[in-house]
């Protein structure tokens, strides 16, 4: 078959009918996997919320509220069961990793207490940094069932309770940073109320 | 015959990571694991194989000057596609696969073979074509992926392969997984140990 030729109208009218028709495409796409994608982003939000909680019968998510730290935003995650206040899991950053953004999950018994920390996203070195993560190491073990108040959110080296992971302290650092402004902006709230 | 042919050339004799040495971006920076060098292929396979035969169904109509702009019309749609339906349905993997995903559209494997291939040939060949070149890139990443696993965390595919607990072997050489090969200096040592091989056999 002839080519058509390279005339300024044919260009034009080509381009035009093929993004056309991919857009009309990927409108349908879009409109298909939008639901799924929210279901799967909202899965992800409360299983992290399920791991650090003790038992709640609410809805977390539903009753999600933001604060404003130094720099970025708190997600607060209030839990009860039976209208009883359990906790709350406060999903919380730090920027001083060595690979960027730090994001947890930290869940605060009501007195402030931490009951257990997940990590939501991070760019730490794999085998390094990465033992931030529960399943690489018991790093995030030491946490469990202490409060701030008497625990100082620290690595040792900074006179600190915290034990760094061998040969990252900056991620180290940076966890506890990501822990001690969550727990910052909890008991701000408690005192508030 | 030829048909075959068309098919099996990306897989040995044209493998694009091992023989072309195209694409590789997304080969060395996503090849950390089996699973992530897997994933990566999957995606950019499916890509190959629906733009080759989307190109070769439209190349006659297409005015010579505004080629390329439309082949990357049609790639880009692809890979917005692959990129929702990834998002939707595994999410772990698209999270760890982050940018490499949308960066499909500037693989050279893809518009190498829209411009090399697909232009000039019928659909059915142009699909296997894709195919072919979508499986040898797949291949070529899930080798790449697995030994760079095995080496550096003593894991396929998630699975433990060897225990991380020394006392298995005498030899100081296992006691650690070598981390080296899941950073970014270890993606070219295999890589380059990987190609070597391959011409030898190729050369036989």
């Amino acid at each position: 078959m002839a080519k058509v030729e390279s005339t300024f109208k044919n260009m034009t009218l080509t381009l035009l009918i093929i993004t056309l028709i991919a857009s009309a495409g990927l409108g349908l796409v879009y409109q298909s996997t939008k639901g799924p994608i929210e279901v799967a982003q909202l899965a992800k939000v409360n299983n992290a919320i399920k791991v650090v909680l003790p038992d709640f019968d609410n809805q977390p998510y539903t009753e999600a509220y933001t604060v404003k730290a130094d720099g970025g935003d708190l997600i607060f995650y209030p839990a009860t069961k039976n209208g009883q206040k359990v906790g709350v899991a406060v999903k919380t950053f730090s920027n001083n990793g060595f690979g960027g953004k730090i994001e947890l999950m930290v869940g605060f018994l009501p007195d402030g207490t931490i009951n257990k920390i997940a990590v939501v996203s991070h760019k730490e070195t794999p085998g390094l940094g990465d033992k931030i993560e529960p399943s690489k190491s018991d790093f995030s073990v030491q946490f469990e069932g202490k409060n701030p108040a008497t625990f100082k959110l620290k690595v040792t080296k900074d006179g600190g309770n915290v034990n760094a992971i061998t040969a990252s302290t900056i991620s180290s650092r940076a966890y506890c940073d990501a822990v001690s402004r969550a727990y910052n902006a909890f008991m701000k709230g408690e005192n508030n109320e | 015959m030829n048909r075959i042919a068309n098919l099996t050339r990306g897989i040995f004799r044209e493998n694009p990571t091992f023989v072309l040495v195209l694409g590789m971006c997304p080969t060395l920076a996503t090849t950390s694991s089996a699973i992530n060098g897997m994933g990566m292929g999957l995606a950019t396979m499916f890509v190959l194989l629906c733009s080759n035969a989307v190109i070769s169904l439209i190349a006659g109509f297409i005015p010579d000057k505004v080629r390329i702009p439309s082949y990357i019309v049609v790639i880009a749609t692809f890979v917005t596609i692959v990129d929702l339906l990834m998002q939707a349905y595994t999410q772990s993997l698209y999270e760890k696969l982050g940018i490499f995903i949308p960066l499909i559209v500037v693989n050279c494997i893809v518009l190498g073979r829209a411009e090399a291939f697909a232009n000039k040939n019928g659909v059915l060949d142009s699909a296997l074509d894709g195919l072919g070149m979508g499986i040898g890139f797949t291949l070529a990443l899930t080798i790449l992926g697995s030994i760079r696993e095995l080496l550096g965390n003593f894991t396929i595919f998630g699975l433990r392969v060897l225990p991380k607990d020394p006392s298995w072997s005498r030899a100081a050489f296992f006691h650690e997984p070598m981390l080296v090969f899941i950073l970014a200096p270890g993606a070219f040592i295999v890589l380059a140990y990987l190609i070597a091989i391959f011409n030898k056999i190729r050369k036989q």
